[in-house]
């Protein structure tokens, strides 16, 4: 098992470093950069050369990478140019990251919280008009562009109807005090009631948009899986066997068939980052989401470097945390 | 995100049971599953797909999808010569006031009234059903044009050749697909039609070569392949005669499930700024993105389109997700 | 996993929060609005974040509009207008030959520190920015912008040196006289910062870090004599607060916050303040105008004080555009009444020159050029370029106070270009993604851009365009005029009677519209910004530099 992480954790290295040279000539070969960005409509040629030349970006790009490289090693990313300038690109990372974490996990909770019971009673009444609906339903969320459902839900709920505030993470006003960056969380923990109130009722709906796909993902693995199992022969006999339904449903079903599940929840994680970004900018929610976003349109490369690696290896991590879960719930992937 | 609607239920030839889980393979597993679909050995194709054809028949599932489909490609083929006016005309352009009348309203002759250049909205919906369907097609055309030369090479030649292709194939899937399409489009000096098809196309590259590779393997040991090969036909006449055309159910199947997926990026793209900006090609992506703007004063400009691209998506999604069923022999059971 | 057993883990997660819970402190400040009074708060939409709060190294407006209430220059300028008026001086006098300013300062300011104005304050305020290293000098954008030079190659600098003369007179020197000099002072770049604040936090320690600049101390701890003292910034929730500055000389703010809050997305930002979450926000879509007024907002419209044109590269592939015959027939092809009508907000005018009329030099003689399509045909025939191609771009991801959407004006113009048979090759680019940079390295034979002005000058306008010979967007290095035009303006910038300086601009203005015609000056037109129900006292400012000390919010917040 150590050896097993120890060499998928090598492997992450290799991967990661081959992504940065990866990121790197993209970033570079994109059109614009940062001087425009910075300059404006003052840009001129020779301006242009100057913060060019201060900036090193006139260096060829083996050069500008090996020294990204140095400075990477010793764990210094450079600083911000324009998302928050003069901040170290790691930090800026880190202090959105508690925002994406929140939003996701909460929109995570909601798929799940929906998707498992849904899909396992769409295969239950197999053909029924519930799961007829319910795939109907599904495949609805597949294709509406998850950018569309966030502006629906805006619309609706916060401008037309007024139920729900419009954007952002929390009120301004409200004093509230920091210490997770979480700010549900840290409304908990310090008592502050109405910050966390407030808080929770920003996160409802990009959470809600956020989970539609992730929903209708979990949905149709844990509908298939279920039907799967119930076609098992274990579960014939454990019926044969005179086991009550609900028996054979809490010990035998829901158990083998969470396993695609777990492998699913787990491969979501990488989507829900993209369409973070998709989400987060629809309503301003100030999360890693926005800050690629920003960083993308006024190309501040650190920024980008850094949360484009992050997210690799945050990736890599969370599916290798899957696959050893997988190994403690299957002792047959052990054996391999 | 589009990556995660190929996420549907993993079952890889080996019956699902020592899955590797991670985001790539669940991706090459859907895939396989799909590619060893349309080619059991123990049925003649023909029957096979009779007999796909007698379920799908009573599947009102695949019914409304295959209408919603049909009436699209219809429209998109008709349409310049049913549009009332031209998609350039500017009919309502005396009546635009920024602040006034940003957007003018339905009146007889414009049923839809105009957009916020006084073009005759209704028209340019019509219209754009053409540019969304050349967009769709194009894309998933170019995709399994490289996603067949590179499947084919592989499936057919085997040995250090299919590890390299199937290698890069397989990095490319574990990539996200609509990261991988902006990553692209990003790189356009000049975003057109052209680069948004070939962003597009691109991350259908490696679903169909690996569908191609995984059914050329499977017809490989099967009869009909064996003896073809035992009557001494030259290999070239039987991959080209014999086992590409066998392939063809799954390919189907794969080309309309892309399409929708298409579609849905296709807007995603021009959402983000990296779509076709030429106005004269009206298409439903780029005529949502323009009407960001308008969100307040005209949310109309906005859903027109928005509930065309969701009815057509969930056309060809309904269609292929039930074409699927029917050719998958686990659910024919 | 089974149920049960993830259950149990979920549960010690619980306790384990619940007891990370009791060493948490809650660390509000129970004395609700401190020790200023309550006067409600004033909340803002701004569409970015500030890039830092030492004006001297900001570039963009976000940083301004937040730092200009904290700071002040020893000029100022008059609400509502772009005209100079004393603030932290009380008047100035030049000597005769323009190149000495004597600034008699006010004596009962001080700095949010409590430390003095006063002219020695002032002096080490110049000397501060004149005095930069590397990488200060790149990040000193405006300083650069505007003074040519810094310390290290002093020569070039149009600063020269600062003296105080007396606890409350102040002479600079400057290398010679220019239009801009002293209206230039008001750049919030060039405001009056404590220098003892500056000291503590380091405030000239800037360095290049990688592909950026790092910032020290002191621009996270700005400190001013203005109206406003600096609060905090919550990146966490992109907002920004500043408090009322209760020892300000002057009238105290009416509002004792003043907040910032981050709203990127136009839409989001019209949206939260219907929600009633934000009292304002600049810029606002001008098709929201009258929806905003029907609601019982209030929209505040700015006099126009920029110019959008479209620019031609003279010195480029384009063999046509170099005989003025075509760009003539250009003129003529574009319906600029049309587009302004029908794309650009109320208030908008056609141009007739590259400057709009408050300042000085304005031609008031010339006419623009007349939409005549026929006449239009003819010139292109006689010239022989019918049916000339012209690769023609416009920004895509950019909304600027002269053109709020450069997508729809871009259309307008190519379908009047194609109506006189020019073959139009779309190209476009993101503002950031390759759009300025094309434009500047002359990729596109046809562009639309703008200027804002920066301050009431006629070289800020023109001096900017043409003023530079090598390297200008127009390519004018390609034509046998381009050299005259350049020593025309740079001449007449030096003239020191006012009122033959603006007879020389107004000459200048006339042979670019008719004898040289490299590019055609489109339209002026109104940047707008908007406030809610029940907010008093904002003056629109034609710089977009709004001073909030005024504004009062009924009922608070």
């Amino acid at each position: 098992m150590i050896r097993f992480v120890v060499r998928r954790l090598l492997q992450m290295c290799v991967v990661v470093l081959v992504l940065s040279m990866l990121v790197f000539a993209w970033l570079r070969s994109l059109p614009g950069g940062p001087v425009s960005a910075i300059l404006g409509e003052r840009q001129t040629p020779e301006r242009r050369a100057a913060l060019e030349a201060a900036l090193g970006l006139d260096q060829p790009l083996p050069v500008q990478y090996l020294k990204f490289l140095e400075r990477a090693l010793q764990g210094n990313f450079g600083v911000s140019t324009k998302v928050l300038p003069g901040e170290d690109a790691l930090q800026v990372f880190l202090d959105r990251l508690p925002a994406t974490i929140e939003l996701s996990f909460v929109a995570m909770v909601l798929a799940i919280a929906l998707g498992i019971p849904l899909g396992y009673l769409a295969a239950r009444r197999r053909g029924s008009v519930i799961d007829n609906g319910a795939v109907i339903f599904s495949l609805v969320g597949i294709a509406v562009p998850v950018f569309f459902t966030a502006f629906l839900l805006k619309y609706f709920f916060a401008v037309e109807w007024n139920l729900l505030p419009v954007s952002g993470r929390q009120s301004t006003g409200l004093d509230a005090t920091r210490i997770t960056g979480m700010f549900v969380l840290d409304g908990i923990l310090t008592r502050e009631w109405d910050a966390a109130w407030d808080a929770i009722k920003h996160l409802i709906l990009p959470a809600v948009a956020l989970a539609t796909i992730p929903f209708a993902v979990i949905f149709r693995i844990t509908r298939a899986a279920v039907l799967d199992v119930l076609d098992e022969d274990y579960v014939r006999t454990a019926e044969a066997k005179g086991l009550t339904t609900r028996v054979i449903r809490a010990r035998h079903v829901l158990r083998n068939a969470m396993l695609p599940v777990v492998t699913t929840i787990g491969l979501q994680i990488g989507g829900l980052l993209a369409g973070a970004v998709l989400t987060e900018t629809v309503f301003s929610f100030r999360g890693v989401g926005d800050a690629l976003a920003t960083a993308f349109r006024d190309k501040d490369y650190p920024v980008l470097q850094v949360l484009i690696l992050a997210a690799a290896v945050i990736y890599v991590l969370v599916n290798l945390l899957v696959d050893i879960a997988y190994a403690v719930i299957d002792p047959r992937i052990r054996t391999r | 995100m589009s990556e995660d609607r190929d996420g549907r239920t993993p079952t890889p030839p080996d019956g699902g049971r020592a899955r590797r889980p991670s985001y790539g393979q669940v991706r090459r597993d859907r895939i396989d599953a799909l590619a060893t679909a349309g080619t059991v050995d123990d049925e003649p194709g023909v029957s096979l797909i009779r007999s796909a054809w007698k379920r799908l028949r009573r599947n009102p599932i695949f019914l409304l999808g295959a209408a919603i489909t049909l009436a699209f490609i219809v429209l998109a083929i008709i349409s310049p010569w049913i549009a009332p006016w031209d998609v350039t005309a500017r009919p309502l352009l005396d009546q635009v006031r920024p602040q006034t009348n940003p957007v003018p309203g339905p009146e007889p002759g414009h049923l839809l009234g105009g957009d916020d250049r006084g073009r005759d909205l209704f028209s340019r919906l019509l219209v754009g059903s053409r540019q969304t369907l050349i967009v769709g097609v194009f894309a998933t055309l170019f995709g399994l044009a490289g996603g067949i030369t590179l499947g084919t090479v592989a499936g057919a030649i085997g040995g250090w050749v299919d590890s390299l292709v199937m290698r890069i194939v397989d990095v490319m899937l574990s990539v996200p697909s609509l990261l991988l399409a902006f990553t692209i489009a990003s790189l356009a000096r000049s975003p057109s039609q052209w680069t948004l098809i070939v962003a597009i196309a691109v991350i259908q590259v490696p679903i169909f070569a690996r569908l191609l590779r995984g059914s050329m393997l499977a017809q490989r040991g099967s009869d009909h392949v064996l003896a073809a090969r035992s009557l001494g036909v030259r290999p070239r006449a039987i991959v080209f005669r014999h086992m590409l055309p066998n392939s063809l159910g799954p390919v189907i199947v794969q080309a309309t499930l892309s399409l929708a997926v298409a579609i849905i990026d296709a807007a995603a793209l021009s959402f983000l700024g990296l779509g076709n900006p030429d106005q004269r090609q009206p298409e439903w992506g780029q005529m949502l993105g323009l009407a960001q703007k308008y969100i307040s004063e005209a949310p109309h400009l906005a859903f027109y389109p928005a509930g065309c691209i969701i009815v057509v998506a969930l056309g060809f999604t309904l269609m292929g997700e039930s074409l699927r069923e029917a050719l998958d022999p686990k659910t024919r059971r | 996993m089974s149920p049960r057993r993830t259950m149990a883990t979920f549960t010690a997660a619980i306790l384990a929060g619940a007891a990370l819970a009791g060493c948490a402190e809650s660390q509000r400040d129970d004395e609700s609005g401190g020790g200023n009074g309550d006067d409600g708060t004033f909340v803002f939409g701004a569409a970015g974040a500030p890039e830092m709060f030492d004006p001297f190294y900001a570039t963009d407006g976000e940083t301004f509009r937040v730092t200009r209430q904290i700071f002040e220059g020893l000029v100022g300028i008059k609400p509502g207008t772009a005209e100079i008026v004393p603030e932290l001086a009380t008047d100035w006098e030049p000597n005769d030959d323009g190149t000495e300013w004597t600034f008699n300062l006010r004596d009962d300011v001080k700095f949010q520190d409590g430390t003095d104005f006063n002219a020695e304050a002032v002096c080490a305020n110049f000397e501060r920015m004149f005095d930069q290293n590397e990488a200060g000098q790149t990040a000193g954008e405006y300083w650069g912008y505007v003074m040519g030079s810094f310390k290290s190659d002093a020569a070039n600098s149009l600063y020269q040196g600062c003296e105080a003369a007396d606890d409350y007179q102040a002479v600079i020197s400057i290398s010679g006289p220019t239009s801009g000099f002293p209206t230039m002072l008001s750049l919030a770049s060039l405001s009056m910062q404590s220098p003892t604040a500056m000291e503590e936090g380091d405030a000239n320690g800037i360095a290049a870090e990688g592909e950026g600049f790092s910032f020290p101390d002191y621009a996270d701890n700005p400190v001013g004599t203005g109206p406003f003292t600096f609060g905090d910034y919550d990146e966490a929730n992109g907002t920004i607060t500043l408090k009322r500055n209760d020892d300000y000389y002057g009238d105290k703010a009416g509002v004792s916050e003043l907040v910032f809050r981050v709203i990127p997305d136009e839409s989001t930002r019209r949206q939260e303040l219907e929600a009633g979450s934000i009292n304002g926000y600049d810029l606002p879509n001008p098709v929201d105008w009258a929806g905003l007024e029907s609601d019982g907002n209030d929209v505040e419209i700015r006099d126009a004080f920029n110019i959008l044109y479209l620019g031609f590269n003279l010195d480029g592939n384009n063999p046509e555009l170099k005989d003025p015959k075509v760009r003539q027939a250009l003129y003529h092809a574009l319906n600029r009444d049309q587009l302004v009508q029908t794309q650009l907000p109320e208030g908008a005018t056609v141009a007739t020159q590259f400057m709009p009329d408050t300042v000085s030099g304005y031609n008031t003689d010339l006419e623009p050029y007349a939409y005549d399509p026929e006449e239009a045909k003819r010139l292109l025939s006689e010239a022989g370029a019918e049916g000339m191609e012209l690769t023609f771009a416009y920004p895509t991801e950019v909304s600027r106070p002269y053109m709020p959407d450069p997508e729809k004006i871009y259309e307008a113009l190519r379908t009047d270009l194609e109506a006189v048979g020019v073959k139009v090759n779309v190209k476009t680019a993101s503002w950031n993604g390759g759009y300025l940079d094309n434009v500047t390295a002359g990729r596109y034979d046809a562009y639309i851009l703008g200027w804002t002005g920066d301050y009431d000058s006629p070289f800020n306008f023109i001096g900017t365009f043409f003023g530079n010979l090598k390297e200008n967007d127009f390519g004018t290095k390609g034509m046998p005029w381009g050299k005259q035009l350049a020593d025309d303006l740079k001449s007449a910038d030096a003239i020191v009677d006012e009122d033959e300086r603006a007879a020389a601009f107004e000459k200048v203005n006339q042979q670019i519209m008719e004898d040289y015609l490299p590019g055609l000056p489109i339209s002026h037109s109104p940047p707008a910004l908007v406030v809610g129900p029940g907010v008093e006292g904002v003056e629109p400012s034609p710089l977009t530099a709004e001073e909030f000390d005024s504004v009062t919010v009924e009922g608070g917040q």
